[in-house]
């Protein structure tokens, strides 16, 4: 088992599903590459889940086209897609062994016994529980408990590999390390994979690309870098990062906040009509002298918290609104901070200075 | 008070005087089906308590008729043959109703239980009246056709809830991994559900083991059931008979109900 | 294969149409038998009510029921019934509350007790109280040797005995919804009215007992409306002189043969328990509890 025979791409186009006048998803079109490890992101009720049940054949959706390479998937059956799932709580079958659970798949496809041993050790290796496979469900954690479902949707070597919020019922140590672990199960299997989560860490974390998924349409579809450094829109910027905005006017061709232009990274134009400016508390910081080069944001400090790594800064701007900057304790960055009541100014380098359409996302 | 699931703390003889009052409601409710038993055991043609000589002698009146055993062939005959069909029916809307998201589930579901909540003596005449214009009145076949119409819903019942405690991503999981629905449900669904499936088909046995009212109307004749029978033979005369066949009826739901614990605490174990 | 909006759309519909017509198909042999040995029948027991024997309509099978040997039918079966739910409700109430307030293993012995009568035949049970209380039973004779008693009571083949068998076998369906109601209190509630400084008395009245009232209207509808259509235990310990709505229904069938009498008086039976049903699942939402028998 090594890169997986045939990754396909999949080509997913204007799927539309409706419940009675809810649109869950409203004429979606995505094209994910051979190999591809994908996540849709989006808040509940956004619709990534119905996506990826859609892509499974569970939900059938009102029109639209799944196609997996050049064969068109979307009247397929569940168990003719060749799909590999994950879900959140495990769906292990309680009354198997994990060798049973693992197995399973490859029993549906009359693979003979010593073959069916051979690569249910295998995949159990793969997903490091070597030896496990006579232990009854029960007796798992719930790490292990999500390695046996990932063992037993990669054993048959699927075309795709779906992914259903996996590592939400985990605590946050053993869910960062399953993210890891995931990430370089792809890596070595080049299998084509769909992950959905609501964790915007997890998803910058592990994709290739993520697809930012709102009230059933896509927000954006980029990688995790430029889906945090070039959000395309107020949404996006909110949902992805922790971010403040200020208003900005837009006219001839340039912005300003307050009465000051911004100065915006190379070939970068603003967006016409009105706008917000992004303001991430990490891209800011303390102003020393005039800041040559830079943004200028000047305020009054309302607060400062320790969160260890850093401290967070609470600031009103002069025109009354609220942002935030983070300064690292680091002691070599650590410098003077303003107490507050404190007047202060924060620059923000040109490349950082992110503006978004102040209307809501369409 | 440690385990009590809530109410008010009360003084202690007011205590007494609940424990005392719930012993014998307690007796009131078991008692007297209880001392049937050793009644059952008398050697005479009067019951009575304790039984003034013991003897087999009203088990041997019933193990010697043949009216009576032919009751009982009746009896369990339906009881088995209702609890055959009622099983695989109740399971199958179950499963098909769970499924579905159809806007009549509603409809469907309150029309299968409905045999729970209608009078029965007007489901009784009315199944007289249909099989006396099919000929069905007497035979095996229209005996077992209204005992699953009244027992299936306790399969049905049973298994939906069953159904509702199941997590149907497993099946997903199954379908995904290549089983087509039917496989699925037989390899993953089924076996989760076993239980909730046998203490339906229990319920269907012990239902048509018992029923009065619709074999009073509808079966007669060679396809009299026990119960019939007994309640004819209650409206003339008490016939020591009867307690013997009475005893061995609540030993045979005892065995049952003790054997669904059994299955029960088998399946808590494996949690 | 185009990428055009409502690519597919079509076949998606039809597909989706099959598979719900193959999950329907799941429940439609279970919906026909009922359909036709349950629903079918009552139809036509229905338009028999509304018809002479020309096959006219008529409303005679209905007027005919104010007669005095129906009318006394009807108060005969609310009376039974009004007064076992009574008792029921006297009875219940108790058993329900002790067994909320007892430990696990004292909670699952009462269990079983109340449960026994569930699955133990009910022709059995209604036996036993045959046996217990004739004329020279075991009621009657302990109740001499005690001395309490000169001559024996009649306690069977008349309305007490009725009421008497009855009601142990309805009290089950009282006890199992006011324990699950008592269980669903939340103990907090009780706890801040005595601290609060309410007696217990008080407390109880005031706080756990109205929040328990759902729970006992619920069993006093079940066993209201089970009373109401009951054959088998009055006509074995009523032995004749207690005559039920069911018995008037069944006597016109058996004994008169005189489907349309039987029809009305079914008919009127429904209605009036489905009338009850659907009333208090309007008001109180008990359709839930509805479950049993």
């Amino acid at each position: 088992m090594t890169v997986s025979r045939s990754a396909p791409t999949v080509t997913i186009r204007e799927v539309t599903k409706t419940y009675g006048r809810f649109r869950a998803l409203d004429a979606v079109s995505l094209d994910i590459a051979a190999g591809e490890f994908v996540t849709l992101l989006g808040p509940s009720g956004s619709g990534k889940t119905t996506l990826l049940m859609v892509l499974a054949g569970f939900v059938r959706p009102d029109s639209g086209s799944i196609r997996f390479g050049e064969t068109e998937m979307v009247l397929e059956p569940p168990h003719r897609r060749d799909i590999g799932i994950v879900f959140q709580n495990y769906a292990l079958f309680p009354h198997m062994t994990v060798a049973g659970n693992v197995g399973y798949p490859l029993r549906l496809r009359r693979v003979g016994k010593s073959e069916i041993a051979r690569r249910v050790e295998e995949a159990l290796a793969l997903v490091q529980l070597q030896g496990y496979g006579e232990r009854r469900v029960d007796q798992l954690s719930g790490g292990q408990k999500q390695r046996v479902a990932l063992a037993r949707a990669i054993v048959f070597e699927p075309r795709i590999l779906l992914m259903d919020e996996p590592l939400s019922a985990l605590d946050k140590k053993l869910r960062e390390q399953m993210q890891i672990e995931i990430r370089q199960l792809h890596e070595r299997l080049g299998i084509t994979t769909v992950y959905v989560t609501h964790d915007q860490r997890e998803a910058l974390t592990m994709s290739d690309r993520i697809a930012v998924i709102d009230q059933g349409r896509f927000a954006q579809i980029d990688t995790p870098d430029r889906l945090y450094e070039r959000p395309a829109n107020r949404f996006v910027a909110d949902f992805v990062g922790e971010s403040h905005f200020l208003p900005v006017t837009v006219a001839d061709g340039s912005a300003r906040l307050g009465d000051r232009i911004l100065r915006l990274a190379d070939g970068v134009r603003p967006p016409s009509g009105a706008a917000l400016l992004v303001v991430r508390p990490e891209k800011l910081d303390l102003a020393e002298g005039a800041g040559e080069g830079l943004n200028r944001i000047e305020g009054t400090v309302e607060g400062s918290v320790y969160q260890g790594e850093s401290f967070l800064l609470q600031v009103r701007t002069s025109d009354g609104n609220r942002i935030a900057m983070r300064q690292p304790t680091r002691r070599a960055a650590l410098r003077r901070l303003p107490q507050p009541g404190e007047p202060v100014a924060l620059a923000l380098h040109p490349d950082d200075t992110i503006l978004v359409a102040a209307e809501p996302a369409p | 008070m440690a385990d009590a699931v809530s109410g008010v703390p009360i003084g202690r003889g007011r205590r007494l005087w609940l424990y005392a009052l719930g012993f014998l409601i307690l007796l009131f409710l078991v008692l007297p089906t209880i001392i049937v038993i050793p009644m059952s055991f008398t050697g005479t043609r009067f019951l009575r308590f304790p039984p003034e000589q013991l003897s087999w002698r009203w088990y041997q009146a019933y193990l010697g008729s043949i009216e009576w055993r032919e009751a009982t062939w009746v009896s369990l005959k339906a009881a088995v043959l209702t609890m055959l069909v009622a099983t695989p029916l109740g399971v199958m809307a179950a499963y098909g109703l769970h499924a579905s998201r159809s806007k009549w589930s509603r409809l469907i579901e309150t029309a299968l239980i409905a045999p729970l909540i209608l009078p029965l003596i007007l489901v009784s005449i009315g199944i007289f009246f249909l099989y006396a214009r099919l000929g069905l009145n007497n035979t095996m076949t229209g005996l077992v056709m209204a005992h699953v119409c009244l027992a299936m819903p306790f399969v049905f019942v049973t298994v939906l809830a069953g159904l509702k405690g199941y997590d149907m991503n497993q099946e997903r999981v199954a379908r995904s991994l290549g089983a087509s629905r039917l496989v699925a449900f037989l390899t993953v669904t089924l076996p989760q559900v076993r239980f909730s499936v046998f203490s339906g088909a229990l319920l269907a046995f012990i239902t048509s083991l018992d029923e009065v009212v619709v074999a009073l109307f509808i079966s007669g004749g060679e396809n009299a059931t026990l119960t019939r029978r007994m309640f004819t033979a209650l409206r003339d005369e008490i016939d020591p008979t009867v307690a013997a066949i009475s005893s061995l009826l609540v030993a045979l739901t005892l065995t049952l109900l003790a054997l669904g614990l059994v299955f029960g605490d088998r399946r808590a174990g494996t949690r | 294969m185009s990428d055009g909006a409502g690519a597919n759309a079509a076949a998606l519909a039809r597909a989706e149409r099959r598979e719900a017509q193959g999950l329907f198909l799941l429940c439609s042999p279970a919906v026909l038998l009922i359909a036709f040995v349950i629903f079918l029948p009552i139809g036509w027991l229905f338009t028999l009510s509304f018809t002479d024997e020309q096959g006219a309509f008529t409303l005679g099978h209905y007027a005919r029921m104010l007669h005095p040997a129906y009318t006394r039918s009807f108060q005969t079966t609310l009376e039974l019934s009004f007064l076992v739910t009574g008792i029921c409700c006297l009875l219940g109430y108790p058993l329900a509350y002790l067994m909320s307030q007892v430990s696990k293993g004292w909670r699952a012995v009462i269990f079983v007790c109340v449960l026994f009568p569930f699955w133990t035949s009910l022709l059995v049970r209604t036996y036993a109280w045959l046996v217990l209380l004739q004329r020279r039973g075991m009621v009657n004779t302990w109740l001499q040797d005690v001395g309490l008693i000169d001559a024996p009571l009649r306690l069977v083949h008349n309305f007490t005995g009725t009421a008497i068998g009855m009601t142990q076998i309805m009290l089950p369906f009282m006890v199992l919804p006011l324990y699950a109601a008592m269980t669903s209190v939340d103990r907090d509630f009780v706890k801040a009215a005595a601290s609060l400084g309410a007696s217990p008395v008080k407390s109880f009245w005031q706080v756990f007992f109205p929040l328990t009232l759902p729970g006992l209207l619920a069993g006093v509808v079940l066993v209201f409306v089970l009373c109401l259509g009951f054959y088998v235990t009055p006509a074995v310990l009523g032995g004749g002189r207690v005559l039920m709505w069911s018995m008037s229904i069944e006597r016109s069938v058996a004994v008169y043969s005189d489907w349309g009498a039987a029809s009305a008086l079914g008919v009127v039976l429904l209605v009036v328990t489905l009338g009850i049903l659907w009333l208090m699942n309007r008001l109180f939402g008990v359709g839930r509890a509805i479950g049993g028998r």
